[in-house]
């Protein structure tokens, strides 16, 4: 099992033929993940070869799902155009659309957001890594050779935590470890993935990767509280960022009181996740947890 | 972005706020003049990015050009929480009959936007806020569904404005979601909004945050931005295109993924309990792709920085391959040659690790150091520049 993602997956791709999107379908094709398309309307009825597998490239989401039952988008169009892909793949009804672009303006965030009230369509990102389900389907841009198959579930806003995280517990193995992305406006909450991870009976544990900024881990704590049974190891970045200054992540500033490591953190202990100091320490935590079963 | 009033003021006046823009000037002589050409009494603001300038001693009241003389020389004078003084904004006396509070924000908690508005008080709405929160009133604003005439009249109808500004006051609220939206900001506060003598209607001070994300829709908002005013190193980081944040510190840092660097930075932090207290020197995110032109432009900024003692640089190889990483860190130190004169510990890890580290094996720089691990790396880091 895992969450949101399997060896059943169909995925295209928007953005298929440009710089990121090609060389990301062919490290995606190349992990084993099935990509059946991509979408491009100037360069719809063509097709190209990524990864050593020949890809239709379709004139719109719609089509695309229609001939190849697709039900996952990977989404790396450019920052100006993001906001009509995502709601072409909203329209069209896809089940799990995936944003990887970095730099969208976050008032087309927020009305993608607001378009998929009612919606069918789960979305991950913007700005993000994506989604991984080791030995399964990989969904977005996180490398698929750093850890294989287990009993952790893991949610990051950050992706290179994502991944050093993934790299420390190698050994143990992941369900499905998600990116949900910095951004101040974003598809797929912590609470969210936390919610599926809960319910995912192969994930044991659960590691929750949080950041400066916004109050998104707060209220995970909350939720953690009231409805997860499972045992969870938090770590938040950013203890020394200074208040004010945008860190790298459009969502990672600190203002005023709210939002900073330590309320962060506090709040994590107080819903009795233990929190580590260091990417390392966490993962010590997860390794103490997992070896006392 | 944050704007001073004055450029805030700029975006109330495009889109039909009513508001007065006054003279903007550097000097106390070009205060003077700007006085007298207004006529009668004017009001000198100091214009930095941060709040509390009328209790920092930053906004004055002049009866005469003399008077606008004196104060702007004390007001250019001042510090205001740790930012100088560079400009005073020089606008008619008009004091307000009443003072309102009006702002539309990005709400992130509920992933839209909200609007946020008080008739009881303005300058001191967070004392309103904290003794009286029912004055304050929170309105949701719906993404997709935006503001428009019927949503303007519930926002002024809630807030409860009097009757006979409900007019003008709506259409304060429609301009001022303009702003909000044609602008790409992330914040549009006025406060106060005052009512003044003949019930009139008008932004006495804006403040306005953008969305560095949407300025490719925005070609004018560059314009904004204040070189004197950006941090030397950070205005030569942002011409390399690098995501760079100057601390006060002695460990430079140079990592890959914001979240990375972030944990970079408290990791050396714990370090430097150890080693005198030394700190991170700053925030540096290189990204995915870290070729060797684009290291020798993080280590020739972070170089350039005198407090720094030593760097470290941590990459977790993802995507980007660690031999890649290495070669980069290599060729940065050609192209440095004598200016590289700080010692580097480097920490790789991830994809490719072992052909990275053996390419700065075989370099044997005098300078680098390797080390395995990010806690390992960032104690050396910190003992080095303790050194």
């Amino acid at each position: 099992m895992s969450i949101y993602l399997n060896q059943n997956s169909k995925i295209i791709v928007q953005g298929m033929t440009g710089g990121m999107g090609s060389k990301h379908t062919t490290l995606m094709v190349e992990s084993g993940s099935n990509i059946v398309g991509g979408v491009n309307a100037r360069k719809a009825g063509t097709s190209v070869e990524l990864g050593g597998k020949d890809l239709p490239v379709f004139g719109s989401v719609e089509e695309a799902m229609k001939e190849t039952g697709a039900n996952v988008s990977v989404v790396f169009v450019p920052p100006a155009f993001t906001k009509d892909a995502c709601i072409e793949a909203i329209d069209a009804g896809i089940e799990l659309l995936v944003v990887i672009t970095e730099g969208v303006p976050v008032q087309d965030s927020a009305e993608v957001f607001a378009y998929l009230e009612g919606k069918s369509t789960r979305m991950i990102g913007p700005n993000c890594p994506g989604i991984i389900t080791p030995e399964e389907s990989l969904a977005g841009i996180t490398p698929h050779t750093i850890a294989g198959k287990g009993p952790i579930g893991l949610v990051s806003k950050s992706g290179t935590l994502t991944y050093q995280m993934m790299f420390e517990l190698r050994d143990f193995g992941f369900t499905t470890a998600i990116g949900i992305g910095g951004d101040p406006v974003i598809g797929t909450t912590h609470i969210d993935a936390l919610a599926a991870f809960e319910a995912d009976p192969e994930t044991e544990a659960i590691v929750m990767i949080g950041e400066i900024g916004g109050d998104a881990e707060e209220r995970a704590a909350d939720y953690i509280k009231a409805n997860v049974t499972k045992p969870v190891v938090g770590y938040v970045a950013g203890f020394t960022a200074p208040e004010g200054k945008t860190m790298g992540h459009a969502g990672a500033i600190v203002s005023g009181s709210s939002g900073t490591a330590q309320a962060k953190k506090e709040a994590l202990e107080a819903a009795g996740v233990k929190v580590g100091k260091t990417p390392s320490e966490t993962a010590a935590l997860m390794r103490e947890i997992l070896q006392s079963r | 972005m944050d704007l001073m009033e004055y450029q805030a003021k700029e975006l109330f006046a495009k889109h039909g706020v009513t508001t007065t823009l006054g003279t903007v000037v550097t000097t106390a002589e070009e205060a003077r003049a700007a006085a007298e050409e207004i006529g009668g009494v004017t009001v000198i603001k100091a214009q930095v990015k941060a709040g509390g300038r009328g209790k920092a001693g930053g906004v004055k009241i002049a009866k005469t050009a003399d008077e606008a003389q004196q104060h702007a020389e004390a007001i250019l004078a001042l510090t205001i929480k740790d930012l100088p003084v560079n400009r005073v904004l020089v606008t008619p006396a008009t004091p307000p009959v009443e003072e309102y509070y009006f702002s539309f924000l990005l709400d992130r908690s509920n992933r839209s936007y909200l609007c946020i508005a008080s008739v009881e008080g303005g300058v001191e709405i967070e004392e309103v806020a904290r003794t009286n929160p029912d004055a304050v009133k929170q309105i949701p604003v719906d993404a997709g569904q935006g503001v428009d005439d019927a949503k303007a009249a519930e926002i002024v109808d809630e807030a409860g404005f009097p009757a006979e500004l409900r007019d003008q006051a709506i259409t304060m609220v429609k301009a001022l979601w303009t702003v909000f939206t044609e602008e790409d900001a992330t914040l549009v506060e006025v406060n106060p909004l005052a009512r003044l003598e003949g019930d009139k209607l008008e932004a006495l001070d804006g403040k306005v945050s953008l969305d560095e994300n949407a300025e490719f829709r925005h070609t004018d908002h560059a314009g904004f931005e204040i070189r004197e005013e950006t941090d030397a190193l950070e205005a030569k980081a942002k011409d390399k295109g690098l995501n760079y944040v100057k601390l006060d510190g002695q460990v430079g840092i140079i990592g890959n993924g914001a979240g990375l660097v972030m944990s970079t930075l408290d990791v050396v932090a714990y370090a430097g309990e150890k080693h005198g207290g030394v700190k991170p020197a700053n925030f540096l995110d290189i990204g995915g792709g870290a070729n060797a032109q684009v290291m020798a432009d993080g280590l020739d900024v972070i170089l350039n920085d005198e407090q720094v003692r030593s760097v470290f640089v941590n990459v977790f190889g993802g995507i980007t391959a660690c031999d890649e990483v290495a070669n980069g860190i290599k060729g940065a130190l050609e192209i440095l040659g004598d200016d590289a004169t700080k010692p580097l510990v480097v920490r790789l890890d991830g994809n490719n690790v072992d052909k990275g580290r053996a390419i700065l094996d075989e370099l044997n720089h005098p300078l680098v150091t390797q080390v395995d691990t990010m806690d390992g790396a960032a104690d050396k880091a910190a003992e080095l520049a303790n050194a």
